[in-house]
């Protein structure tokens, strides 16, 4: 790991202030990934400013009727929340799929909507990688990409956004609040916070340099089953290979996004209209500018079949 | 705290560094209820502090990334993966590492039914999956749901399939996972 100062800022503003004053700084509030990444050189921050004292780790209710979640509330604490769990299942079922008991204590909620992809050639230093070194190339194009993305990929890169917490956000409409350097507060709606890698796939989000999240709010909560549904490789602990967040009711109207599939959660609202119709007729629409490679074309399928489910459980 | 030297740790210094230089501040925690002050590498994880500075050698370092749990902690009431996080994050915290919950002379309830119930083979991974199990129970004391937890919004129970999906960031290499659950159920029944 390179070396790094670190500071304990005493607002947000100040902690937005720092990062975006001083060169390759880095805020860290749960650090499980960042910390994962510094060890391997990935990420090479020479300074980090600890969140972690700034309080937003409460969780209260809006004027709206939602929800306003602060950036450092840990995501067990999230998952756990009675009001999460009375009326966003989702978040809460996507929260409790993801990585494992020690990591939830640790993780954030504006860390977890930042961590970065696990693409292995990405992990991999000695690979070509356009994420981790921009122009370097796309190593995982000809290679094992069996876990990568589907849809919205490019030839410059086709990693996908790893996490199940932001699918749901996605299905739920949050909205991401920040604070940048000059204490000027903005409200991102979650479609509009991830990017697609584009010609720039360095870039995970739409966030300005020490742009800092503070919160994520939720509108008031949608009726219907609250289901969120994760297909991988083992029971426990591993990433999604396809997982659908959806929000139906009896006669399968409702809400879905997929997680595992492309640079960030995918849904295509203008689809929706169909779910009463089944799921083949919804995912040919979602997935229809899909560009999959051989080794994970089976995606489509398993998305098509993974939102059958949903729908079959919501019927029930 | 003002401004960002002010803010830093002593000897953190501010601005960032431009050389491969350690950074060193001094951080104070609190170790199976001693505490105690040092003065780290800023890049030190707790991990690290426990093991290499406190001479605290229970705990293990496995993967040094999160994914076997052999590191795992409990930090101020929650059981965390030491490796993944640095020692000056947590100043002023209350860490219990295996040390702390019991020794030969007297066994922590979880050690002993280890023990009992052979819960382990080679033994690296024990302290974490004991540091882990004494957690999970608790976890489910409070009423903090799983991902098997059939309602999201009734109290959970301690079954087998929770007991295995909460210890899921516990990896055992020798294959103990059977006789680790025997262990957990028989605390958590003698506890309830």
């Amino acid at each position: 790991m390179k070396s790094f100062t670190y500071e304990r800022p005493s607002s947000p503003a100040e902690a937005a202030a720092a990062v975006a004053a001083t060169p390759d700084a880095k805020f860290i509030a749960g650090g499980t990934n960042l910390l994962d990444l510094m060890k391997l050189q990935i990420e090479t921050p020479r300074h980090l400013v600890d969140v972690n004292g700034l309080g937003l780790d409460t969780v209260e209710p809006t004027e709206a009727g939602g929800l306003r979640i602060g950036a450092l509330v840990r995501n067990t604490d999230l998952a756990a929340h009675p009001r999460v769990r009375k009326d966003y299942g989702v978040l809460s079922r996507a929260l409790l799929a993801g990585a494992s008991g020690q990591l939830r204590n640790k993780a954030t909620t504006a860390g977890n909507l930042l961590q970065r992809t696990r693409c292995p050639y990405f992990y991999d230093t000695a690979q070509a990688c356009n994420k981790r070194q921009p122009g370097s190339g796309c190593a995982a194009l000809d290679g094992v990409n069996r876990s990568l993305a589907v849809i919205g990929g490019n030839e410059a890169c086709i990693a996908t956004h790893p996490g199940d917490m932001a699918v749901a956000m996605r299905v739920l409409d949050a909205v991401v609040e920040t604070i940048d350097a000059d204490g000027a507060a903005r409200r991102i709606p979650i479609a509009e916070f991830h990017r697609l890698p584009g010609d720039a796939p360095q870039r995970d989000t739409n966030l300005k340099p020490g742009e800092l999240i503070t919160a994520v709010t939720l509108p008031k909560p949608v009726a219907g089953t609250h289901i969120y549904r994760k297909v991988r490789d083992r029971a426990s602990y591993a990433y999604a290979l396809v997982s659908v967040a959806a929000i139906l009711a009896k006669d399968g109207s409702g809400h879905v996004a997929f997680g595992g599939v492309a640079h960030k959660p995918w849904r295509v609202e203008a689809a929706e209209a169909d779910l009463p119709k089944g799921a083949k007729a919804v995912t040919a629409q979602v997935f229809a500018d899909a560009k999959p490679t051989p080794e994970n074309a089976f995606k489509l399928k398993l998305a098509e079949r993974t939102l059958s489910a949903a729908l079959n459980q919501a019927r029930a | 705290m003002v401004g960002a030297t002010a803010g830093a740790p002593e000897g953190a210094g501010a601005g960032a560094v431009r050389t491969d230089d350690p950074v060193l501040a001094k951080v104070t925690l609190t170790v199976n209820g001693q505490r105690r002050d040092l003065e780290l590498d800023t890049r030190t994880s707790l991990l690290d502090a426990a093991r290499e500075h406190l001479h605290l050698t229970g705990s293990k370092k496995g993967c040094d990334h999160g994914q076997c749990g052999a590191c795992t902690m409990i930090v101020d009431g929650r059981r965390i993966n030491a490796c993944l996080t640095l020692a000056v994050m947590h100043q002023g915290a209350e860490i219990t590492t295996i040390e702390g919950l019991g020794q030969p002379d007297h066994l922590h309830p979880m050690q002993a039914a280890f023990v009992k119930h052979d819960g382990y083979q080679c033994g690296y991974c024990t302290p974490g999956q004991i540091c882990s199990g004494v957690a999970v129970l608790e976890e489910i004391k409070a009423g903090i749901p799983s991902h098997v937890t059939a309602d999201l919004e009734a109290a959970p129970r301690v079954t087998e399939a929770e007991i295995r999906e909460r210890m899921s960031g516990n990896i055992c290499r020798c294959g103990a996972y059977s006789n680790i659950v025997e262990a957990m159920t028989e605390v958590a029944g003698a506890r309830a």
